[in-house]
């Protein structure tokens, strides 16, 4: 498989921060409308990350407007500007499909403390 | 093929005038100029070597011979590695003809190299099916099978009728049965080239293309490309 890793790579992204399940993001996504591009902000908290390399995705889930909205992202993809890590949450799993059951102050997520 | 058919699918079949041999490497993506993701399949084509030419004078077609990789000149035997030398080749095992209509673009000797085939080309690609050995009809041509119960007795995985009684009192060919499944020259047609690199010997084919990883693949220009 290492010829295909070498066709991955020119794929791949460097400029991506470190996160993680839990951590709340702003991602600029680049929108584009007729011929004019613009960068639109989607902020929420990651709920889950999955696959590998070239293939992995996260998804981002906030409450707008009292409805839940996900979306889920290619991390290499070239469609996302920018990803800003607002704070890192403190969770002790990698699914956090929990979420998606509750509303309110049960559904904060702990923020994590410098050891 | 039936005249009106022809007209019908708007096809009109051309022969081939390039083509190269590769092994499949495998399948990925890639990123498409406005972002979305293509999948690709990666294959390790060329450099292939024009090792002889038919024509139609003496062998009453005309087409091309390639030759493809490197091996061992030990491994060959003499006759064949007599018939590489003509063309200045490198002792290989894999040898493919190409039918061309025109044999004028083509010498002996000539290296063909990926980049034979832009981005946006769109090619046929031939390879040898994975084969999947006798298979039955459930998994060759899903088929639903029988009842689990209901007094069924040892037929859950048979096909059921295969036909009528007393007229025809045979069974139709062609019918879909258990069988060898795989392991049959499968082309597929009008593939898009993503991307043909001849410094690294790769060509990016969009969608999947027959056989196993490690497979040889051959891929001419389409020869049924829609007539515009």
């Amino acid at each position: 498989m290492n010829r295909l890793d070498l066709v991955d790579r020119a794929s791949l992204r460097d400029d991506i921060p470190e996160f993680a399940p839990g951590d709340t993001l702003k991602v600029h996504v680049r929108v584009i409308e007729g011929s004019r591009e613009r960068v639109q902000v989607f902020q929420g908290a990651v709920i889950r990350r999955q696959g590998g390399g070239l293939q992995e995705t996260f998804t981002v889930r906030k409450v707008s407007f009292g409805v839940g909205v996900e979306r889920t992202f290619p991390v290499h993809t070239p469609t996302i500007a920018k990803i800003e890590v607002i704070t890192r949450g403190d969770v002790r799993r990698a699914k956090l499909y929990y979420l998606r059951d509750r509303v309110g102050k049960s559904a904060k997520i702990k923020e994590k403390r410098d050891r | 093929m039936n005249e009106s058919i022809h007209v019908n699918n708007q096809h009109e079949a051309v022969m081939a005038s390039k083509g190269i041999l590769g092994l499949k490497l495998g399948m990925t993506q890639v990123w498409d100029a406005e972002g979305r993701m293509v999948p690709v399949t990666v294959i390790e084509a060329g450099p292939c070597r024009v090792v002889q030419m038919k024509t139609p004078e003496r062998d009453g077609y005309s087409a091309v011979q390639l030759s493809f990789g490197e091996t061992k000149a030990s491994r060959l035997n003499k006759p064949k590695l007599g018939h590489l030398a003509l063309a200045d080749a490198p002792p290989s095992r894999t040898l493919v003809e190409l039918r061309v209509d025109d044999l004028s673009g083509f010498e002996v000797g000539m290296v063909i190299k990926a980049d034979v085939f832009a981005s946006g080309e769109k090619v046929d690609a031939t390879g040898l099916s994975k084969g999947r050995g006798f298979s039955g009809a459930m998994q060759r041509h899903n088929f639903s099978g029988q009842n689990a119960t209901h007094g069924n007795n040892k037929k859950h995985r048979s096909p059921g009728s295969v036909g009528a009684c007393a007229t025809p009192s045979r069974v139709f060919k062609g019918k879909k049965m258990a069988g060898q499944w795989g392991n049959t020259r499968v082309t597929t047609l009008n593939l898009t080239v993503v991307e043909g690199d001849s410094e690294r010997n790769l060509i990016l084919v969009k969608g999947a293309v027959p056989g196993a990883t490690g497979g040889l693949v051959f891929l001419r220009n389409a020869v049924k490309a829609d007539v515009k």
